[in-house]
């Protein structure tokens, strides 16, 4: 196969989220009352910037074929310590934002631990320890409150020469100095193998344990951020049960929008991010047309199921029945 | 996992072999928290304590009985919060339909269940599409169904007699009828579990479901009915619970999902499915509500109360609930 095709192909659910997103994105920005002005892509920016980082966060875990559903939890509990820490002076506020960072990370590894040398099954685990996670929010915020950095925070959810979203820079820098590296580390690499199969990983010699571990571990950190910027937006914490697990929810959506196969294996983080992009896109169409906003849950849990119901097309390809068992 | 050397069944005396340690493991745990409990308080062993606790526990038991249904196939719902909120929000509605409404209150709101519950099946058998992710957008669509149906508000619409009489009337005197619903499901699930074609393929599906087919079981049609019951008994637990507090609340369905994941996984049910008993499950029901009203007599404010939950589930699934290594 040349070089063009095989890539093409290896990246064909990111590129197909890439151009839902840029469809949606155009009707969205064709209808809006404003039109395409800076302004309306910041705020589209800002709301999607969130999604986009749980929904990273989600696809490293699925890719080694686990899966995270304490990611809202984390994101609610990052929120929570941030409305505590991230505040003062320069110095005082990176500190602050360097241990929420460190607490994501540190509730990664937990559920790293559990489920990989505790030998648990993610999905249990993950619902135990988000439930923990929760615990420690609403112990450090019993009411919603707090505050934040406010010039660091309207920086970072403002504009860039008053044109390009500071948020979606925020966005580009994380993927770069996180998922990039780590996509073409050998962990990463052996992440993949392990998702497709950890019996062929494990006796290649990959560090099998390790990458499962350090994807864990990435994803606690990737969901801290997309509650550093929660906070960011709305200036206070709240440990708020429903929409933690919203937060997960849609970080599943925007997974399986984004092209990342549930079995694992396949899909970029990259593909997350789009499919983020395009979840929370979509949700934004219900306003742009008017409908009444009491319509917009049904509406994304129809899409939401949509999507997974497209995995079901995968059907046709099978030649043996005893292939539909896993 | 119950092979003759596991550490706890050496621990157990002799005439206790054969039965599954993890059910021991769990009713030892009932017998410590209760003296725990009575150390506390001596109230925790009268008799008015103990029915109420078993009052609380049936709802969960309901719930927890369809919830085992599924875990035993090797797959999980996740749509148990808003199918609960469903039935009791449709058995409430259908109140206010004049007599033949009231009549049929609690068969159309287990119907309502059954019907996501179809669909949750009909996805997971015929679809393949993983369990895990077509519950949770089918528990978004309920939820998104609901939010249309009550506008975002509690329903006005009360709990019918004949509802507030199956949770909180007394038949037997002393026995709240609630219990006697959870007797009557439970021994309805003993003998569809071990006495039925139905549950012996249950098992032999959940150990290996390409050995059930080839051996002529009609694995998906099993799958699919074994969803229909898990949301059946999801919405009757849900009527209950309308019955038990007169109406129906948004997200009253919420604070059951993991309680009943851990009381299945608890009672020794396997999570990857294909074992556990019935009396497990009533004895992490049991251990679970106990553990709750414990923490709450104890005056553990709702974030201790978080924490100590998924710690004692990991815990003790630690334990007993690890898979074999790889």
């Amino acid at each position: 196969m040349k070089e063009w095709r095989f890539w093409l192909t290896e990246n064909q659910g990111t590129l197909i989220a890439a151009a839902t997103f840029a469809v949606m994105f155009a009707i969205y920005a064709g209808n809006h009352p404003a039109g395409f002005t800076p302004n309306v892509v910041q705020t589209a920016a800002n709301k999607a910037t969130l999604l986009a980082f749980v929904a990273m966060a989600q696809a490293l875990v699925i890719i080694t074929s686990g899966i995270d559903l304490s990611v809202g939890m984390i994101l609610t509990l990052s929120n929570c310590l941030a409305s505590w820490i991230v505040v003062g002076t320069a110095g005082e506020t990176t500190l602050g934002i360097i241990g929420v960072l460190i607490a994501g990370a540190m509730c990664g590894a937990l559920n790293g631990l559990i489920v990989i040398f505790g030998r648990l099954q993610p999905i249990v685990t993950t619902i135990a320890t988000g439930a923990m996670f929760y615990g420690i929010a609403l112990f450090l915020r019993p009411f919603p409150g707090g505050s934040v950095n406010e010039t660091l925070a309207d920086f970072l959810t403002g504009k860039l020469f008053k044109l390009i979203p500071m948020s979606f820079v925020a966005l580009a820098v994380v993927i770069l100095v996180v998922w990039v590296p780590y996509s073409r580390s050998v962990l990463g690499r052996a992440a993949y193998a392990a998702g497709s199969s950890e019996q062929a990983a494990y006796m290649s010699g990959m560090p099998v344990k390790m990458a499962k571990f350090m994807a864990y571990v990435l994803s606690g950190l990737l969901a801290s951020v997309g509650g550093l910027y929660l906070t960011f937006f709305s200036y206070t914490g709240e440990a708020a049960y429903a929409s933690g697990n919203t937060y997960t929810l849609f970080s599943i959506a925007a997974v399986v929008l984004g092209g990342v196969s549930l079995m694992g294996g396949r899909g970029s983080a990259i593909g997350a991010v789009f499919g983020a992009l395009a979840f929370r896109t979509i949700g934004d169409l219900l306003f742009v047309f008017d409908f009444d906003p009491l319509w917009q849950p049904l509406f994304q849990g129809v899409v939401l199921l949509f999507a997974v119901s497209i995995s079901a097309f995968g059907l046709f390809r099978v030649r043996n029945k005893l292939d539909w068992f896993p | 996992m119950s092979n003759a050397s596991s550490p706890i069944e050496r621990l157990m005396p002799r005439f206790l072999s054969g039965v599954d340690p993890a059910v021991v493991l769990a009713f030892a745990c009932i017998i410590l928290l209760l003296l725990v409990g009575a150390l506390y308080s001596s109230s925790f062993l009268s008799p008015t304590y103990l029915l109420q606790q078993l009052k609380v526990a049936s709802f969960l038991g309901v719930i927890a009985t369809g919830m085992m249904l599924v875990i035993l196939l090797g797959q999980i719902d996740l749509s148990v919060p808003w199918v609960v909120t469903t039935g009791a929000m449709m058995a409430c509605a259908a109140a206010s339909f004049g007599p033949l409404g009231a009549a049929l209150a609690i068969p159309f709101g287990i119907l309502c269940g059954a019907a996501l519950g179809l669909a949750n099946g009909f996805a997971t058998a015929y679809l393949r599409i993983p369990s895990m992710i077509i519950t949770l957008a089918i528990n978004a669509v309920a939820q998104g169904l609901m939010v249309v149906y009550t506008g975002g508000f509690s329903p006005q619409d009360s709990a019918t007699p004949a509802m507030r009489y199956l949770a909180t009337g007394e038949l037997i005197p002393t026995v709240p009828n609630g219990v006697l619903m959870w007797l009557l499901v439970g021994a309805g699930a003993v003998y569809l579990l071990t006495r039925t074609t139905f549950g012996r393929s249950v098992y032999g599906i959940g150990n290996r479901e390409r050995a059930a087919y080839l051996s002529g079981i009609n694995t998906r049609r099993i799958v699919m009915l074994s969803f229909v019951i898990s949301g059946a008994l999801s919405a009757f637990g849900g009527v209950l619970l309308a019955g038990y507090a007169s109406k129906a609340a948004q997200s009253m369905g919420d604070a059951y999902l993991l309680p009943a994941i851990a009381a299945v996984v608890l009672g020794g049910t396997h999570v990857l499915g294909g074992r556990g008993s019935y009396f497990g499950t009533v004895a992490g029901v049991i251990l679970i509500t106990l553990l709750q009203s414990i923490l709450s007599v104890m005056q553990i404010e709702e974030a201790g109360r978080q924490l100590i939950f998924g710690l004692v589930i990991v815990a003790m699934l630690l334990l007993y609930g690890r898979q074999k290594p790889a």
